[in-house]
C-alpha cells in the first residue's frame, strides 16, 4: 500500500514540515530529507519571500502540500478564490497529493482558523463527500482527508468517527492522512480505544501518516505539536504500519520549534518501526 | 438537529468574547444562555461538561486570531499599549470577522475601522491611524506580487513621455507623524531582547510591550518596498512623493512631473533631483510596464 492512486503512486519516506526557524540551516546545510510538508495557505500569495523560499527548496527536495482552511466540512461552498490560489500553488510544487483536514471551521464566509469537529451523520458525510470531490476535480490533484484531533463529541452523531471517516472517504472516493496523533489524543478525550479506530479504517486508503506531540491538562489532551512523539503514539504507529505497510509519514513540530536536527532526529524514529515491518 | 444548525450554533458560541479570566461567557450578547447551546449540541463526558467541552473552542478561537492581530500590529499595540490593544482588538474581530481564508488578511479592515472607532485611540489618533497604515502597508509589501521591472535602458527606450507603472508591491503613505522610525526601533529593541533571552520567534505575541516616548507630530513622505524580499521604508521627497503617487495613478511622465509643485526648489535643482530619484527608482527596481 505504499505507493498507492492517492499519494499519487509515490512512495516517499519520511518527511518533517517545512518551518520558518529551519529555512536557514536547510538552505545552507542542504541535510538529506526524504520530502517536506508545506502549509499550502503560508505560500497562497502573490509574491516576496515566501515564493522564493519556497521555489528555493523546490529546486532541492520533494514537497506535498497540506492545507488547513479548506473546511470540507463546512455547509457553505468551496471558497473560489481559495481552489484558485491553491491551484496556482500545486503546479508550482507538483505536489503528488495534497491533503487537509475532515472538519469545519466557517460560516457565511466568516472564518475560525480553527479545525472544528464534525457531527458524524449520514448528512454530514454525503455532503462532506460532494466537497471532496468537487475540490479535487477543480485541482486536478490526488486530495486527501486528515482525521482531527476533538475536544467535543455531538448528540446528533450516528456513529463513529472512525465509521464517519470509513463513509466519506469511500463516498469521496479520496485517500486518507491518518494523523496517529490525533487519535491518540481523541481516545483520550473521548474514552475510545484507539486501536479499534486503528483497525476500522480502510488501510488501502492510506496516503499519508502524521505523528506529533501534544499537551496533557488535567482533564482533556491537547494537540498542540510543540513536543516530542510519546511512545504511546509510537505504539500506536507501528500497529499503523503494520496495518498499512511502510507508508510516507510526517512529524508535525509547530510551536516551541527545536533545532532542525531534533526535529529531524525525532521524526527519523519512524524508520525504526518501518525497519521492524520490513524485516518481519 | 441539521448540519447547518450545528454549526451555526457552534460558531456563533465560539465567537463570543471570553471573560476577564478567559473562561466562556454564561449568556450570547443577545442575552442566550451559552450553557444550554452547548447542552443542546455537545455530549458531556465524565470529565467535562458540554459547557467546559464547549470552552476549550471558544479559548482556542480567542487565543488564536489575538495572537495573530498583535503579532501583526506591535506598533499599535505600544501606542495605546497592552489593555487598550486587547480591547480594540476584540472590538474589531467581533465587527470584522476573518472572512479570508489566511490569518494574513486579520487586519485589513483595521484602519477604517478605527477611524469609526477612534474612542480606542483617543489622544493618539493621528499616530495610531498612522501606525495602522504602515503595519498594513508592510504585510502587504512582503508578499504583493511584483513585475519585470523596467531598467533605466527599458525606460529611455519607452520615449520622450512614456508611461509606465510602479511594481504593485509598493505602498506611498502619506503621514503625520514619523511612525516608521519608531517602529524600526521597537524592531530593533525586540532584536536585542531576544538575543538576549534566547527566546524563540513565536513567543512574540505574549512579549508586554514596553512604554515609550512617542514621536512628536512631523509630516513624512514614506514608500514601503520591498528589495530582495524584504520589506524596507524609504522617506522620500514632497517632490519625490508626488511624482510617485501620480505615476501610481496613471499618469505620464510629464504630467506627474507637472502636477508636483516645485516652488521651493529652483529649476536647475528640479531637474538634478529628477535625474537621481528616477536613477535611484529604477536601481531598486520600482517601475514596470503598465498593465
Amino acid at each position: 500500500m505504499p505507493a498507492n492512486r492517492f499519494n499519487g503512486f509515490t512512495e516517499y519516506g519520511v518527511g518533517i514540515g517545512l518551518r520558518i526557524p529551519h529555512y536557514n540551516h536547510i538552505l545552507e546545510r542542504k541535510p538529506v530529507v526524504d520530502w517536506f510538508e508545506i502549509i499550502s495557505e503560508n505560500f497562497m500569495v502573490d509574491g516576496g519571500r515566501p515564493l522564493a523560499m519556497l521555489d528555493q527548496i523546490l529546486e532541492q527536495y520533494r514537497v506535498v502540500q497540506h492545507g488547513v482552511s479548506m473546511y470540507f466540512g463546512s455547509v457553505e461552498p468551496l471558497n473560489r478564490e481559495h481552489l484558485r490560489r491553491l491551484k496556482a500553488l500545486v503546479r508550482r510544487t507538483k505536489t503528488p497529493w495534497l491533503s487537509d483536514h475532515l472538519c469545519w471551521g466557517s460560516v457565511d464566509g466568516s472564518y475560525s482558523h480553527d479545525l472544528l469537529p464534525m457531527p458524524y451523520t449520514f448528512e454530514a458525510a454525503k455532503k462532506t463527500a460532494q466537497k471532496i470531490r468537487e475540490a479535487r476535480d477543480f485541482l486536478e490533484v490526488p486530495v486527501v482527508v486528515e482525521n482531527v484531533s476533538s475536544y467535543a463529541e455531538f448528540h446528533a452523531s450516528e456513529m463513529t468517527e472512525w465509521q464517519f471517516l470509513t463513509e466519506v472517504v469511500e463516498d469521496a472516493d479520496c485517500g486518507m492522512l491518518l494523523d496517529v496523533n490525533n487519535i491518540y489524543v481523541s481516545s483520550r478525550n473521548h474514552s475510545f480505544d484507539p486501536y479499534e479506530y486503528m483497525h476500522n479504517v480502510p488501510h488501502e486508503r492510506v496516503a499519508q501518516i502524521h505523528i506529533a506531540g501534544h499537551s496533557k491538562f488535567e482533564k482533556y489532551i491537547l494537540d498542540t505539536h510543540d513536543h516530542a512523539v510519546i511512545d504511546p503514539v509510537w505504539q500506536l504507529y507501528a500497529r499503523a504500519i503494520e496495518l498499512t505497510g511502510p507508508t510516507a509519514t510526517l512529524l508535525e513540530w509547530d510551536d516551541h520549534i527545536p533545532s532542525f536536527d531534533e526535529v529531524h532526529g525525532e521524526a527519523l524514529k519512524a524508520n525504526r518501526y518501518v525497519r521492524e515491518k520490513v524485516v518481519a | 438537529m441539521d448540519l447547518d444548525h450545528i454549526q451555526r450554533s457552534m460558531f456563533e458560541a465560539v465567537r463570543q468574547p471570553l471573560t476577564a479570566s478567559e473562561g466562556m461567557r454564561q449568556r450570547t450578547s443577545d442575552g442566550r444562555s451559552l450553557r444550554r447551546i452547548a447542552e443542546e449540541i455537545i455530549k458531556p463526558n465524565d470529565r467535562l461538561t458540554s459547557f467546559e467541552r464547549l470552552e476549550i473552542y471558544n479559548r482556542q478561537y480567542w487565543f488564536r486570531v489575538l495572537a495573530a492581530l498583535a503579532e501583526d500590529f506591535e506598533g499599535l499595540r505600544l501606542i495605546i499599549g497592552d489593555r487598550n490593544f486587547e480591547k480594540l482588538s476584540i472590538a474589531y474581530l467581533q465587527d470584522c470577522p476573518s472572512q479570508s481564508f489566511t490569518l494574513r488578511n486579520l487586519g485589513s479592515r483595521l484602519e477604517p475601522w478605527l477611524r469609526s472607532h477612534t474612542e480606542f485611540i483617543a489622544g493618539v489618533e493621528d499616530i495610531a491611524l498612522d501606525m495602522v497604515r504602515l503595519e498594513w502597508a508592510e504585510i502587504e509589501a512582503f508578499d504583493e506580487t511584483s513585475k519585470p521591472k523596467l531598467t533605466e535602458a527599458d525606460l529611455a527606450a519607452l520615449g520622450p513621455n512614456p508611461q509606465f507603472d510602479l511594481q504593485p508591491f509598493i505602498r506611498l503613505l502619506e503621514l503625520q507623524c514619523p511612525v516608521d522610525q519608531l517602529l524600526l526601533a521597537i524592531r530593533s529593541e525586540q532584536r536585542e531582547n531576544d538575543i538576549v533571552s534566547n527566546a524563540v520567534a513565536s513567543n512574540s505575541q505574549r512579549r508586554r510591550s514596553r512604554k515609550r516616548s512617542l514621536p512628536k507630530p512631523a509630516r513624512v513622505f514614506l514608500a514601503v518596498h520591498r528589495a530582495d524580499n524584504s520589506v524596507y521604508f524609504k522617506r522620500l521627497d514632497a517632490e519625490a512623493f508626488g511624482i510617485l503617487c501620480a505615476l501610481r495613478n496613471g499618469k505620464r511622465l510629464s504630467e506627474a512631473v507637472e502636477c508636483v509643485n516645485w516652488k521651493s526648489v529652483s529649476g536647475e535643482q528640479a531637474a538634478q533631483n529628477l535625474q537621481a530619484w528616477f536613477a535611484l527608482w529604477s536601481s531598486l527596481g520600482w517601475f514596470c510596464k503598465t498593465s
